[in-house]
C-alpha cells in the first residue's frame, strides 16, 4: 500500500489550526469563528467536548462518546477494548496501529474517530479468532510471522489486504511492498513474506 | 551425589567423548546423534494464536477500570538547572490528580524528567502537560565523545569523563611491543561506530495496582519479571518484594534494555500510592528514543600486524566511546574470536551530557567485530591473500572451521569474490564478503521449573521468566514433551509471573539455557511420578515402568498412554519440580558464527544494497529450528540496520537529539531486507543436559563486519564509519574519509 492510499484528513493537518492545549478553553473561539465563516457547507466542527459517533466495526455497529482529537487507534483501544492494533510511533510511522477502513489499510493513529463516523473498521481481532483462523493469521502461525507480536496485528492486517487484493497469484515482491509501511525490530521480515505467500495460496 | 557419563559431545566432523560429573538428580546428557522425538524440530510457537489475532495482552494493551495515566514534562537541555517551574493552570484542570515538580533539579540529559501529571485520561494528561512552563538556567555540555575530550569544555556529568582502564577497559598479552615492530605486514585505520537506540517497538512502562487489602500487581514490559521490583520501586510501594506481584504476559521487545524497575516504573507507583487508582505510563517515542537505552558509539583506532603467510602476531589499539552518564562501559569486543598472540588494547569510556547507554544486543560485539573484520580485510588485502583464507589460518574455533567452508560454498565465494575489488565494470558494483562471531553462554544458575498434571492429562509449565518473543514458552514446552512423550502444543505454559518459580533475567543470551535444563529435569520428574502411579496400580516397581514413544509399559506386557496414566492422578493433583543445577566441563565456551554478505553499491548514488546474507551459526543443541530460524533473521536484520541506517544524531549545540521519531532514526523496513540463508550447526555443548547455548546475541556479531567486508569488495575501498550511509560512501570513494 502506498502512502497514497491512505485517506481522510490527518490528525496533524487538524491539529495545525486548533493546537493541542484544546481544553484551555482557548481553541473553542476559533472553532467557532471557523464554523461562522465556512457556513453549513463547510467542515462540520465538533468538540472540543465529547462527541457521538457511530461506526461498525468488526461487524457491529458501535456509538463511541469521544473527543474529537481522539484517534480510531485511541477509540479502538478504549473504550472498544479492541486493544490488537498498537500505538507505537502515534504518527504514521510504523504500521503497527494498521486497521481496515471500509477494506482499505489505514494507519488508525492517523485517522480520527469521528472520521471513521458510519465506515466499516476491520481490525486484527475481526479478521479471525483464536478458534477460527484467518488464512493469513494461521500461515503467520505456521511460518513463525511472529517473534514479540507487538507489529503482528498490524502485518496480519496488511498482509490480508494483501491478499485480498492479489488473490492466490500473491508475489513475493507484492506482499513486500504491502507490508513496506510496517516496521519490525524483532526482525520478521522474512518469515511475514514466506506466510503472506502461503495464505494467498490456501485462498 | 554425582555420578559420571560419558558421551559424544561437539560437532558432526569435530565430535569429542566427554566425560562429564553429573548430579544424581540430573538427567543423562543426550549424546550428538541422539535420536529426539520434538527437540531439534520446527515447533510452531505456543502463543503464535494469541499474537496473530490482537489477544495477546501486553502491558500497553492493560486497560483497568479507573485507570489513571501519568506522564512526564522532559528537558530539552542536555546540562541545565530548572529555574523554575509553573504548574497552576495544570493543577486546576479538572480530571489532574496529582502534580509533581522538580524545581531546582540539575538536569544531565536531554530527555530527563522535570515535572509528572497523573490523570484521570490521555487527554486531560496530554493538556495538564502541554500547560506546565519550566524555565531552564543552561549551563555548559558536551554530548559527542570529541567535544568531551576538548580541554575547554571539560565538564562531565560523573568525577571523571574518561575512565580508561576500568572495567576491561585495558589488555595486554604477549609481547605487543616487539610484535608491532618485527610484523611483516601491518595494516592501521580508524573505525567508527554510530549510537544504536535500541527502538523495541514496545515502549518501556508499567501499569501498577494497589488492592484493598495493600497488595500490589505491577504490569511491566521487562526483560526481567523475577526481578523487576527492587529497591526504588519497593520503597515507593511500601511494600517487601512478596506483596508485589510483577506481570509479563507478553512483551514488546527488549533487545537488553528493559531490566529493573526504572524511574517511570518508581513513578507510577508514587501515583498510585497517592491517587488510590491503578496508573499506567508507557514511555513516548520521543523518550524512548532520548532515555531508553542506546549502544555507545566507538571510535577505534587499530593497527594489525602479522606475517607474510597471513597469520596475525599482534593486535593494537585504542577506543573512544560515549555511555552517556551511565555507568556501563563503551568497550569493544576488538581483539576476540581470531588467534592474537599479542595484543595490547586501551578502551576509554567518556562520559557525556546524554542519558546512559545500556545493554544492547550482543554489547560491546557488532562494533567490535566490525573494526577487527575491517582490519583483517586490510590486513589481507595487503598481504595480497585471499582474506577468507586468512580468516581461517588464524581461527582457533573447531565449529567456526566447519561454518566457514559451509558458508563460503552457499555464498559461492570463489565465484562471487573479486579478486581485484571494485573491478566490476558500470556504476554498480557487487562483491562478497564474510565476518566472524562469537558469543559465550552455556546458560546459568540455580532456576527451577514447576509443572503439574491433572486426571484429564493436563499438564502446566511455569517459571517466571518472560518470553521477549525468542519463543521460551514453546522452548519449555518441547523439552518437558521430550520426556513425557507428548506434542509440545498440548502443554499448557505460564511465564512472566512472580507468582511462578523465579526465572532469569533475559540478558546474555542465557533463558533458553538457563531453563531448558529445568524444564527437561521437570518432564522427567512428572515422568517417573507417573511411574510411581502405575507401579501402585501394576503392583510393581515404578522402576519397572518404562515410557516408549508415549506409551508406558510394564512387566508382563502391561499397557498404558499418557493419558491413561494421567488417569491415576488423584483430585488434588500432581506437581512436580525440576532444577537446573551447575554447569558441566563442555565441548568449547565459545559459540562460533560467521556471516557471509553480497551487496551491490551504487559508486553514482552511494546507496548500498543488501541481496543475500548467509548465516551459519552455532548454539549448542537446538530446541526449536523454526524459533531459531526467526532469531538469526533477526540478530541479520538488526545487523544491517545498525550497519545501514541507524545513527542517533544529537545537536551539538542544543544537546538534544534531532531524530527521536521512526521517520528520521530509520530502523530497517521491509523494503531493504535481502534474502537470509540461515545454517545452524548443531553443536552439542556438553555443558548441560541437553547441550544448549544461546542465540539471540551471537547471530548479531558478525552483520556488520560482513556487510562492511562485501562493501569493500564491490567497490575496492573501505568505508570504515556505520552506519555506511550514500554520503559516507561516496566519500570513501572519493577519498575524503578521515
Ligand atoms: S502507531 Fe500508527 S503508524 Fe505507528
Ligand atoms: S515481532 Fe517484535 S516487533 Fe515485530
Amino acid at each position: 500500500m502506498s502512502k497514497s492510499d491512505r485517506r481522510g484528513v490527518t490528525r496533524r493537518a487538524l491539529f495545525k489550526g486548533a493546537g493541542l492545549a484544546a481544553a484551555s478553553g482557548a481553541v473553542l473561539k476559533p472553532l467557532e469563528a471557523l464554523a461562522k465563516e465556512e457556513g453549513a457547507s463547510g467542515p462540520r466542527v465538533q468538540g472540543p467536548g465529547a462527541v457521538k459517533a457511530t461506526l461498525e466495526v468488526n461487524g457491529a455497529k458501535q456509538t463511541l462518546e469521544v473527543e474529537p482529537r481522539t484517534t480510531l487507534l485511541q477509540a479502538l483501544r478504549l473504550p472498544l477494548d479492541l486493544t490488537g492494533a498498537k500505538p507505537v510511533c502515534d504518527r504514521g510511522q510504523c504500521g503497527a496501529c494498521t486497521v481496515l477502513l471500509d477494506g482499505e489499510p489505514v494507519y488508525s493513529c492517523t485517522v480520527l474517530a469521528v472520521e471513521a463516523e458510519g465506515r466499516k473498521v476491520t481490525t486484527c481481532e475481526g479478521l479471525g479468532t483464536p478458534e477460527n483462523l484467518h488464512a493469513v493469521q494461521q500461515a503467520f502461525v505456521d511460518h513463525d510471522g511472529a517473534q514479540c507480536g507487538f507489529c503482528t496485528p498490524g502485518m496480519v492486517v496488511a498482509c490480508a489486504y494483501a491478499v485480498a487484493k492479489h488473490g492466490k497469484d500473491l508475489t513475493e515482491a507484492q506482499a513486500r511492498e504491502a507490508t513496506a509501511g510496517n516496521l519490525c525490530r524483532c526482525g520478521t521480515y522474512p518469515h511475514v513474506l514466506k506466510a503472506a505467500v502461503a495464505a494467498a495460496k490456501e485462498g | 551425589m554425582a555420578r559420571k557419563v560419558t558421551y559424544l559431545a561437539g560437532i558432526e566432523g569435530a565430535e569429542r567423548e566427554l566425560t562429564v560429573e553429573v548430579h544424581d538428580l540430573d538427567a543423562d546428557p543426550w549424546p550428538l546423534g541422539a535420536k529426539l522425538k520434538y527437540v531439534g524440530t520446527e515447533v510452531p510457537r505456543l502463543d503464535g494464536v494469541a499474537k496473530v489475532t490482537g489477544v495477546a495482552q501486553f502491558t500497553q494493551d492493560v486497560n483497568l477500570d479507573k485507570m489513571a495515566y501519568a506522564g512526564e514534562v522532559i528537558a530539552p537541555h542536555a546540562h541545565a538547572v530548572v529555574k523554575s517551574i509553573d504548574a497552576s493552570a495544570a493543577r486546576a484542570m479538572p480530571g489532574v490528580l496529582a502534580v509533581r515538580t522538580s524545581e531546582g533539579k540539575r538536569v544531565t540529559y536531554a530527555g530527563s524528567s522535570v515535572a509528572a501529571v497523573c490523570a484521570t485520561s490521555r487527554e486531560v494528561l496530554a493538556d495538564a502537560l502541554a500547560a506546565i512552563r519550566v524555565e531552564y538556567d543552561v549551563q555548559p555540555h558536551a554530548v559527542t565523545v570529541e567535544e568531551a575530550l576538548k580541554d575547554e569544555v571539560r565538564v562531565s556529568p560523573r568525577r571523571s569523563n574518561d575512565t580508561a582502564g576500568g572495567r576491561g577497559g585495558a589488555m595486554r598479552r604477549g609481547n605487543p611491543d616487539a610484535a608491532l615492530e618485527s610484523a611483516e605486514v601491518k595494516v592501521e585505520a580508524e573505525y567508527r561506530t554510530a549510537i544504536q537506540t535500541h527502538s523495541a517497538l514496545e515502549p518501556h512502562g508499567s501499569v501498577v495496582s494497589i488492592d484493598k487489602e495493600g497488595n500490589a500487581t505491577v504490569w511491566a514490559s521487562t526483560q526481567a519479571t523475577s526481578g523487576f521490583a527492587g529497591g526504588r520501586l519497593l520503597r515507593a510501594l511500601e511494600l517487601p518484594r512478596g506483596r508485589v506481584r510483577v506481570i509479563t504476559e507478553h512483551m514488546g521487545g527488549g533487545f537488553g534494555a528493559k531490566f529493573g524497575a526504572q524511574s517511570w516504573d518508581v513513578l507510577c507507583a508514587e501515583f498510585a500510592k497517592e491517587t488510590g487508582r491503578p496508573v499506567k505510563y508507557l514511555l513516548t517515542r520521543r523518550s524512548e528514543h532520548l532515555v531508553g537505552g542506546n549502544r555507545p558509539d566507538s571510535i577505534q583506532k587499530l593497527t594489525l600486524g602479522g606475517t607474510k603467510d597471513g597469520t596475525f602476531t599482534v593486535l593494537a589499539g585504542e577506543t573512544w566511546g560515549t555511555s552517556g552518564n551511565g555507568r556501563g562501559g563503551a568497550g569493544c569486543a576488538n581483539f576476540m574470536g581470531y588467534t592474537l598472540p599479542s595484543v595490547r588494547m586501551l578502551q576509554h569510556t567518556v562520559s557525556t551530557f546524554t542519558a546512559r547507554g545500556a545493554a544492547f544486543r550482543a554489547p560491546r560485539h557488532p562494533q567490535g567485530f566490525f573494526a577487527l573484520e575491517g582490519a583483517i580485510d586490510a590486513f589481507a588485502a595487503k598481504a595480497g591473500l585471499d582474506p577468507l583464507a586468512v580468516r581461517m589460518k588464524n581461527d582457533p574455533h573447531p565449529v567456526r572451521q566447519i561454518q566457514w567452508k559451509i558458508g563460503a560454498e552457499r555464498i559461492g565465494w570463489k565465484r562471487n569474490h573479486r579478486k581485484v575489488a571494485g573491478s566490476d565494470k558500470g556504476p554498480v558494483k557487487r562483491g562478497v564478503g564474510c565476518a566472524a562471531g562469537r558469543w559465550s553462554q552455556a546458560g546459568r544458575g540455580n532456576w527451577s521449573v514447576d509443572l503439574t498434571i491433572d486426571s484429564s492429562g493436563h499438564v502446566i509449565v511455569m517459571n517466571g521468566a518472560q518470553d521477549l518473543g525468542t519463543g521460551t514458552r514453546t522452548l519449555l514446552a518441547i523439552c518437558v514433551a521430550e520426556e513425557l512423550g507428548i506434542p509440545p502444543a498440548t502443554i499448557d505454559v505460564r511465564v512472566g509471573d512472580t507468582r511462578y518459580p523465579p526465572g532469569p533475567g533475559s540478558g546474555g543470551s542465557t533463558t533458553a539455557p538457563s531453563l531448558g535444563p529445568a524444564a527437561r529435569e521437570a518432564g522427567l520428574r512428572a515422568r517417573e511420578a507417573l511411574a510411581a502411579l502405575l507401579g501402585v496400580e501394576w503392583k510393581t516397581d515404578s522402576e519397572k515402568v518404562t515410557l516408549e514413544d508415549g506409551v508406558f509399559k510394564g512387566p508382563g506386557g502391561k499397557k498404558a498412554t499418557f493419558q491413561e496414566a494421567c488417569g491415576l492422578i488423584p483430585d488434588e493433583g500432581l506437581r512436580v519440580r525440576g532444577t537446573r543445577r551447575r554447569n558441566y566441563d563442555g565441548y568449547n565456551r565459545e559459540t562460533a558464527g560467521c556471516q557471509f554478505a553480497e551487496v551491490a553499491v551504487d559508486t553514482e548514488t552511494g546507496v548500498i544494497t543488501v541481496e543475500r546474507v548467509v548465516a551459519v551459526h552455532d548454539a549448542g543443541r537446538l530446541v526449536n529450528t523454526m524459533a531459531s530460524r526467526s532469531q538469526v533473521n533477526g540478530g541479520v536484520i538488526q545487523g544491517i540496520s545498525f550497519a545501514l541506517y541507524e545513527e542517533r544524531q544529537l545537536d551539538e549545540n542544543l544537546g538534544d537529539m534531532v531524530n527521536p521519531t521512526f521517520d528520521t532514526y530509520k530502523i530497517m523496513g521491509m523494503a531493504d531486507c535481502p534474502q537470509i540463508d540461515v545454517v545452524l550447526t548443531t553443536v552439542v555443548s556438553g555443558f548441560n543436559s541437553i547441550g544448549m547455548m544461546g542465540l539471540g546475541e551471537p547471530a548479531t556479531v558478525p552483520t556488520a563486519g560482513a556487510i562492511a567486508s562485501a562493501v569493500y569488495n564491490a567497490i575496492g575501498v573501505q568505508v570504515r564509519q556505520l552506519p555506511m550511509t550514500p554520503a559516507r560512501v561516496l566519500a570513501a570513494l572519493e577519498g575524503r574519509q578521515q
